[in-house]
């Protein structure tokens, strides 16, 4: 999922001074599993700014709206008869999101309510690890199912580094050496003739070093 | 001061959201009464109570309310002497801290009101 931390409510409320009528805009997608952008942080986040601002002597009128996706279309059009009746719209969406919603309602500032992480999974409950950093050109199959690129912190592919002492990555004492695990578990599932499969090179064109990028099926069109 | 009493089947019922829905709708302070921890019918309500309380309470410290303003206790049903104990002493701890700061802004405003309409 596509993780993300709330930002502070301090920065917030800077960013929607100047308005009195706003929309807080939830998404029920992976910001409703990580606990930063569902149903429930709409209210929290609404009932905070309103507390907040009428506290200080300037009410806010807030709209508590939230979309099954804000990254399909489908999903925003529903806001469109009232979107405009508001001065701004603050999403807590990720960013992929709050930009879909910023170019369907283009005369609507967008504010974002969160900080986008990343792609990565719950490893208990509170706690989110990166996983997949879509470089576009999957070797999960040659490497026992352990990213090189996003666990490796340089996102080397051909081994670890001088940097990894004990299995423990340089980069900090909490970061476990991406290839080590790697190499423990080829050897674990007896595979680890997969090392020496690895491509002589990665083609990074399908990552982000081609700038933004586009996927176009041809089949679904 | 007067006291609102709101019966849930269980603390964990109690969302963040509800415990400032009471402070936009005038509350000065919102205690939590859940049942003995190890003692949840739902195994765990009270508890996860306890965390949501504390984190409302970090809500109200950050937009300056306080975060006295909220507190969470554990009681038996068959403790109505605690009870009576617990709520005056949260009631007092209110009382020092005084009208949140929504209830002053929301005095502020009727008594601006009130001095325009004497003016006309």
């Amino acid at each position: 999922m596509i993780t993300g931390t709330p930002k502070p409510i301090e920065e917030i409320l800077e960013m929607i001074e100047p308005y009195e009528k706003i929309i807080v805009a939830g998404c029920f997608g992976c910001v409703t599993v990580c606990r930063v952008g569902g149903e429930k942080e709409v209210q929290v986040l609404a009932s905070t700014l309103r507390l907040a601002r009428e506290a200080g002597g300037r009410p806010l009128e807030i709209r508590e709206v939230c979309l099954e996706r804000q990254c399909d279309p489908e999903y925003l059009d529903p806001m469109r008869p009232y979107v405009e009746d508001y001065q701004a719209v603050l999403s807590i969406a990720c960013g992929a999101g709050i930009q879909f919603m910023a170019e369907k309602f283009a005369r609507t500032p967008l504010l974002p309510g969160i900080n986008t992480g990343f792609l990565g999974v719950t490893e208990r409950q509170g706690e989110w690890a990166e996983r997949c950093q879509g470089c576009g050109d999957c070797v999960l199959h040659l490497t026992g199912g352990i990213c090189p690129v996003t666990r490796c912190a340089k996102s080397l592919f051909h081994g670890p580094c001088g940097g990894s002492v004990g299995g423990i990555c340089e980069v900090s004492r909490d970061v476990p050496c991406g290839w080590q695990l790697i190499i423990d578990r080829l050897k674990a599932l007896d595979q680890l003739e997969n090392y020496g499969k690895l491509k002589p090179y990665k083609g990074w064109s399908s990552a982000r070093d081609g700038g933004p990028r586009r996927i176009i099926r041809e089949d679904m069109i | 001061m007067s006291i609102s009493i709101v019966l849930l089947p269980c603390t964990g019922r109690i969302e963040e959201a509800v415990l400032l829905r009471a402070f936009e709708k005038g509350a000065d302070g919102v205690m939590v009464i859940g049942c003995l921890e190890g003692d949840c019918h739902y195994v765990n309500g009270n508890i996860r109570a306890r965390a949501r309380v504390g984190r409302v309470a970090g809500i109200l410290e950050t937009i300056g309310f306080g975060p006295e303003r909220v507190r969470m206790y554990n009681l038996s049903a068959g403790e109505g002497a605690a009870f009576a104990r617990f709520t005056g002493e949260f009631v007092d701890q209110v009382q020092t801290l005084g009208p949140s700061p929504i209830n002053l802004a929301r005095g502020q405003q009727n008594q601006e009101s009130t001095e325009e309409v004497a003016a006309t």
